[in-house]
């Protein structure tokens, strides 16, 4: 998934640059600030034990070997701010030192891999360790979390790379998805048979109050609300644009039963963002990235606030 | 145990390699900067960019056949992806650019990072006004990298002699109890690191 240099255009550099920026200035500030200065030296250890990680493979089928790519296992283990600041080092060795991803692709592999992957699949593990039960419930939450955080880190590099013109979505999308549905697997397995063995010999990584101190509490001011934003806007700009070109099923349904004009003098088209378009706004990929954004942030409101009550509440019953 | 894979050729002893970081790396971003934005059809600059890149090859005494070995090794990846782009329409002169910028600046980044010692890139990353956390985490992931190989082939070593396994899931089950428990060690480590710089009046 490193982007090599050369596959993206400016606007796409300059995009993905400030993103994880600003992602990154966040996570360091929130680790320096607010986590004890013991951390510190704990990030570089877990960015050279990532770094090892990725050389050992595992084998595979036919000959072939994967490895570990860790952005969920990091999480899990510090946190979201530690882990994107240690996905950020282990890209940034990788690219000096081995030429593996581009200099000028660097922030977009570090959106990708370092802030979209650890972010996404740390919440997904944080909202549903509060409903699971026991400790295969919650490693099961671990895979479904990497497998997810794999995947959406490949549609997310898809939609960077098509944005730039390189690749054409309708046929990259499948191909890329596809691969990293099966890629995600491997890390979900190997992620969850890692994250036993340490539970196994330490469980207090996992569960004690090395965790209590960083995990328990939803930063929202300096955590969730940033980086829920950052991701918003990356996934509004890189991957809607290319996703609503195509009918959604209910538009396709309509189309074939023939009541789609009769929808067009409904309600419906009298709403605010009606077909995703906004009036006064010329461009038509323009106005419907805007309109993602729009949609994307509420939706993303709404998710939160609806997790926020679901975790207060299973806290209250268990304590 | 000597881990010179990492970075075997970075301390050499060549006109490239006593050049400057900062001549270094701003040349290195130019190049890339250039070859990336460039439009395909300025062909003579491409020439010009890959014979410069040639020269420096030679003077910094790099032995070609590890540039060519690595230059292949991740021409791989590149091949894949730019066959996406081939399945565009007009995708045969897109494809040809593609490999060709991106070829050229992996050899122009392959270059810098075996012309110059890691932690010199780290001291000029902190020159730039690189938040000094992140100076601090770098330098001592380079420091640890090696390390921790030689902590993970110790676990590895420790566990195949105990047991012998062929099947593919024992195997699996194998490595990953190594990697949990080399990053249990190195929760460890990074608790002594932390006492040994607070005693030596390490402050952030």
């Amino acid at each position: 998934m490193h982007i090599p240099d050369g596959f993206l255009d400016t606007k796409t550099i300059v995009a993905t640059s400030a993103f994880s920026a600003a992602g990154v200035l966040r996570a360091l500030r929130n680790v320096t600030r607010r986590i004890t200065p013991r951390y510190i030296p704990l990030m570089g250890l877990a960015a050279a034990f990532i770094f090892v990680a990725q050389m050992l493979n595992f084998p595979v089928a036919g000959g072939t070997s994967g490895h570990v790519i860790g952005g969920v296992l990091v999480s899990i283990l510090l946190g979201p701010s530690a882990g994107i600041v240690v996905m950020t080092v282990v890209l940034v060795v990788q690219c000096f030192l081995f030429a593996d991803g581009g200099v000028l692709s660097l922030g977009a592999n570090v959106f990708n891999m370092g802030i979209v992957a650890v972010v996404c699949g740390y919440y997904f593990y944080r909202i549903f360790t509060s409903v699971s039960i026991g400790m295969m419930g919650r490693l099961a939450v671990v895979a479904a979390a990497s497998w997810i955080s794999t995947v959406i880190a490949s549609i997310c590099c898809t939609g960077e790379l098509a944005w730039s013109g390189t690749i054409g979505w309708s046929n990259a999308f499948p191909a890329m998805t596809g691969i990293h549905m099966i890629i995600g697997i491997g890390e979900a397995i190997i992620t969850t048979l890692i994250l036993a063995a340490i539970y196994r010999t330490r469980p207090a990584l996992l569960s004690g109050p090395e965790s209590a101190r960083e995990g328990r509490a939803w930063n929202v001011v300096s955590e969730v609300l940033p980086f829920g934003i950052l991701i918003t806007l990356g996934l509004a700009l890189f991957v809607t644009p290319f996703v609503t070109v195509w009918p959604d099923g209910l538009e396709r349904v309509a189309a074939e039963f023939g009541f789609s004009a009769k929808s067009k003098t409904a309600a419906s088209s009298h709403s605010p963002l009606a077909g995703y378009q906004i009036p006064g706004i010329g461009s038509v990929p323009v106005a419907m990235a805007i309109a993602a954004v729009i949609g994307a942030t509420l939706v993303f409101l709404t998710v939160f606030l609806l997790g926020r009550a679901l975790v207060s509440r299973s806290k209250d019953v268990s304590s | 145990m000597h881990h010179d894979f990492i970075d075997r050729y970075s301390r050499l002893e060549s006109p490239i390699h006593r050049m400057p970081v900062g001549m270094k790396a701003a040349v290195t971003l130019a190049v890339v900067f250039t070859v990336v934005l460039a439009p395909p059809s300025w062909i003579l600059f491409y020439v010009a960019a890959a014979i410069f890149l040639m020269i420096i090859a030679v003077l910094s005494r790099i032995p070609a056949g590890f540039l060519i070995r690595r230059i292949a090794f991740f021409e791989l990846f590149v091949l894949v992806i730019a066959l996406l782009a081939l399945a565009q329409p007009g995708g045969g002169a897109r494809f040809g650019a593609i490999i060709l910028k991106s070829t050229l600046s992996l050899l122009t980044v392959l270059l810098l990072a075996n012309t110059t010692p890691f932690n010199r890139i780290i001291g000029f990353l902190g020159r730039l006004h690189v938040p000094s956390a992140m100076i601090t985490i770098l330098a001592l992931m380079y420091r640890y990298i090696f390390v921790l190989i030689d902590e993970a082939g110790r676990i590895q070593r420790a566990r195949e002699s105990r047991t012998f396994v062929r099947q593919r899931t024992r195997r699996w089950i194998m490595l990953a109890s190594v990697l949990g428990r080399l990053f249990v060690r190195s929760t460890e480590r990074a608790e002594r690191i932390y006492d040994a710089m607070c005693a030596r009046g390490w402050r952030q």
